[in-house]
C-alpha cells in the first residue's frame, strides 16, 4: 500500500504478534476485508490481517476485539 | 483523522503481569473480559475520571484488573467487591469507584454484600460480567447457568429440580428502590456490543454526577469453560443466554436524582483521630501499670487442651488490672484433635491489631505448635512447652526456653483437663507480670464452676511454683 492510499482510504492495522487469532473480527466486518493467516505468531495463534482494501473504518473490529492493542483503525 | 485504539486508561505496558508477553491480556482467546475492559478504559478517558478511579477486583478470571487500568486499585475477597467500594466511595466521595464481578463472585459468595450495598443506593458502579460458568476455577456450575448447560460439575446438564434456575440479578436488582440505574446488554453481535458500550459510559456517567447506584449486567462468554471457539461462543450467547437473560434497560430513575447521592466528607482531623485511638491514655494509665512490657502472646496446641480457655484466662487477668485486652482464636473445623491457637495482646495502651505474629510469649501444648511458632518468637521472648506432650525441645538461641512437664503435673493435681492452667501458673512466674494471688483472685471470678475453683487454684500454684524453684 502507498502513501497515497492510506493517506485517503480507512485502514485497519492488526499487530501479528498480539492477536490470539479468535476470529472475532472475521465475524463482525461487515466488508469481509479481515482473514486468518495461515503462519503462526509467537505465541502459537494463527493471526488476524487485513486484507489490504475496502476498510469503511467502521471499527467495528476494534470493539469486537478482546484484546486492548492487537487492532488500530484509522480513518483520515 | 479519527483513530481508534488501545486507550490511555489502559498502562503503554503490562508491567504487572508475569510472563514475557507484556501487551497481551492474561485472558483466552475469545473472552468477553477484553471487549468489557476496553470500554470501560474507553469511557475512562472519554469522561476524563482515569485519574481518578478506584478499580475494584474480584477473585475470579478478571482478579488481575490491576495489570491492565491505569488507575487506583483495590482487590476485593471473593464477592466482597460492593461492600470495598462502598468504604472507598464514602471515604472518598470524589473518587469513581467501579466493582467489576463475574457471576460467581456477584451472585454467589457476594449476593449478600451486593443485594445490600444496591439497597443501600450506594453511589457506586457495578459491571456484572455474566458469562453463566465458573470459568478460572475449570468451568464448574455457576448460579446463572442455564438449565441443561453441561459444566464439570453438571456433566449431564444443569437440571432445575436439583440446581435450581440461573438467577437473574438485574431484575432482582431492580425491584430495591435506592438504586437508579439497571440495565442488561451483551457483548454477541456488533449492535449488543455497541450497546453495551453506551450503558457502560451511563452506568459512570450517573456516577460522575452522583446519580446513584448503577448496575450493568453484560452477557459474556468464556469459550474454554463452554469448550467452544470465540465466534461460536457469540453464538451461543446470541441464542442461548439471551432467552433466559433478556436484554434491556430494568430501570432508570437517573434523571430524578442528579447531586442527589453526593455525600460531603468532614476534613480529616489528626487530634480527633488521636483521641479516638488514645493516644493520650498511656500516661494517664502509667501509675497503674503493672506490666514489665507488652504481652504479645500465642497460645497453641490441639484443639480440646483447653488454649484457647488459657488465653482467656489470661485476658481476663489483664483486664482486670485495667489494661487493654484482645483475644482472638484460630482453629479447623474440628471440636477435638484438630490445632487450635489464640493471640492474646495485654498493653496499656488501645490495641490496633488483634493478630499476634511476632509474638513475646508463646506457650505450646504440642510438637507441631513448637515447629510451627517458634521461628516468630521475638529474641528476648520467652517459650513456655509442656514437655508432658512435647517430646523433642530443643534450645533456641536468644529466647528463653521455660519446660514444664504441666499435663502431668494436672493430672497429679486431679485432672489433665486444668493443665493449661498449670500453664497459666507457669506464664505468671516465668514473666513476672502479675502477682499470683492478683491472678489467683482473677481465676476465683472467672471459674464457672464454682466447686472446681480449688482445683484450678491448686494447678495454678503447682504451675507457678514448678517454674519459680526451677529458677
Amino acid at each position: 500500500m502507498n502513501d497515497s492510499v492510506q493517506a485517503t482510504a480507512p485502514f485497519i492495522e492488526i499487530d501479528a504478534e498480539l492477536c490470539k487469532g479468535c476470529k472475532l473480527c472475521i465475524g463482525v466486518c461487515p466488508k469481509g476485508v479481515i482473514d486468518i493467516s495461515e503462519k503462526l505468531n509467537g505465541s502459537s495463534y494463527h493471526p488476524a490481517y487485513y486484507l489490504g482494501r475496502d476498510c469503511t473504518g467502521c471499527a467495528l473490529c476494534f470493539y469486537a476485539c478482546p484484546e486492548p492493542a492487537a487492532i488500530k483503525v484509522v480513518k483520515p | 483523522m479519527k483513530i481508534t485504539e488501545k486507550p490511555v486508561a489502559f498502562y503503554p505496558e503490562f508491567a504487572r503481569k508475569s510472563g514475557p508477553h507484556k501487551e497481551t491480556t492474561h485472558y483466552c482467546p475469545g473472552c468477553g473480559h477484553g471487549n468489557v475492559h476496553k470500554m470501560i478504559a474507553e469511557a475512562m478517558v472519554d469522561l476524563g475520571i482515569n485519574e481518578r478511579t478506584v478499580f475494584i477486583s474480584p477473585v475470579g478470571c478478571s482478579v488481575f484488573g490491576y495489570y491492565y487500568f491505569d488507575c487506583g486499585h483495590m482487590q476485593a475477597a471473593h464477592g466482597r467487591a460492593p461492600a470495598v467500594a462502598t468504604g472507598i466511595k464514602r471515604a472518598n466521595p470524589e473518587a469513581i469507584v467501579i466493582a467489576y464481578q463475574g457471576d460467581g463472585d456477584l451472585a454467589a459468595i457476594g449476593t449478600a454484600e451486593t443485594l445490600h450495598a444496591a439497597n443501600r443506593g450506594e453511589n457506586i458502579t457495578v459491571f456484572f460480567v455474566n458469562n453463566a460458568i465458573y470459568g478460572m476455577t475449570g468451568g464448574q456450575m455457576a448460579p446463572t447457568t442455564l438449565i441443561g448447560q453441561k459444566t464439570a460439575t453438571t456433566p449431564r446438564g444443569r437440571i432445575e429440580a436439583q440446581h435450581g434456575n440461573p438467577i437473574r440479578m438485574a431484575e432482582i436488582i431492580a425491584t430495591l428502590p435506592a438504586t437508579t440505574y439497571v440495565e442488561r446488554v451483551a457483548i454477541g453481535d456488533s449492535k449488543h456490543i455497541m450497546k453495551a458500550r453506551k450503558a457502560i459510559r451511563k452506568a459512570l456517567t450517573n456516577q460522575v454526577e452522583n446519580r446513584g447506584y448503577s448496575f450493568v449486567e453484560i452477557l459474556s462468554t468464556c469459550p474454554t469453560g463452554w469448550k467452544m471457539d470465540g465466534p461460536d461462543a457469540r453464538d451461543w450467547l446470541i441464542e442461548e443466554m439471551i432467552k433466559i437473560f433478556p436484554l434491556g434497560v430494568y430501570k432508570d430513575e437517573a434523571d430524578h436524582r442528579e447531586g442527589a447521592w453526593h455525600r460531603p466528607v468532614e476534613p480529616f482531623v489528626p487530634a480527633k483521630r488521636d483521641a479516638y485511638l488514645g493516644a493520650d491514655e498511656a500516661e494517664a494509665k502509667a501509675e497503674k501499670l503493672s506490666l514489665p512490657a507488652e504481652l504479645h502472646c500465642k497460645f497453641a496446641g490441639f484443639g480440646g487442651q483447653g488454649v484457647l480457655t488459657l488465653g482467656l484466662f489470661l485476658a481476663q487477668v489483664g483486664m482486670r488490672a485495667d489494661l487493654h485486652a484482645s483475644w482472638i482464636p484460630s482453629y479447623g473445623p474440628e471440636m477435638r484433635g484438630g490445632t487450635a491457637n489464640c493471640s492474646v495482646n495485654l498493653s496499656e495502651r488501645r490495641i490496633g491489631s488483634p493478630l499476634v505474629d511476632r509474638p513475646n510469649l508463646l506457650v505450646v501444648m504440642n510438637q507441631p505448635s513448637l515447629e510451627a511458632f517458634a521461628g516468630q518468637v521475638v529474641e528476648g521472648g520467652v517459650v513456655i512447652v509442656d514437655t508432658s506432650v512435647v517430646e523433642n525441645c530443643p534450645e533456641l538461641p536468644g529466647r528463653r526456653v521455660v519446660r514444664i512437664p504441666a499435663t502431668g503435673i494436672a493430672d497429679e493435681v486431679g485432672t489433665p483437663k486444668v493443665a493449661n492452667v498449670v500453664l497459666l501458673g507457669a506464664i505468671c512466674a516465668a514473666t513476672g507480670a502479675f502477682p499470683l494471688a492478683f491472678v489467683e483472685q482473677s481465676l476465683r471470678e472467672t471459674v464457672k464452676k464454682k466447686d472446681l475453683v480449688d482445683l484450678n487454684l491448686a494447678a495454678l500454684r503447682r504451675g507457678y511454683e514448678h517454674v519459680r524453684d526451677a529458677v
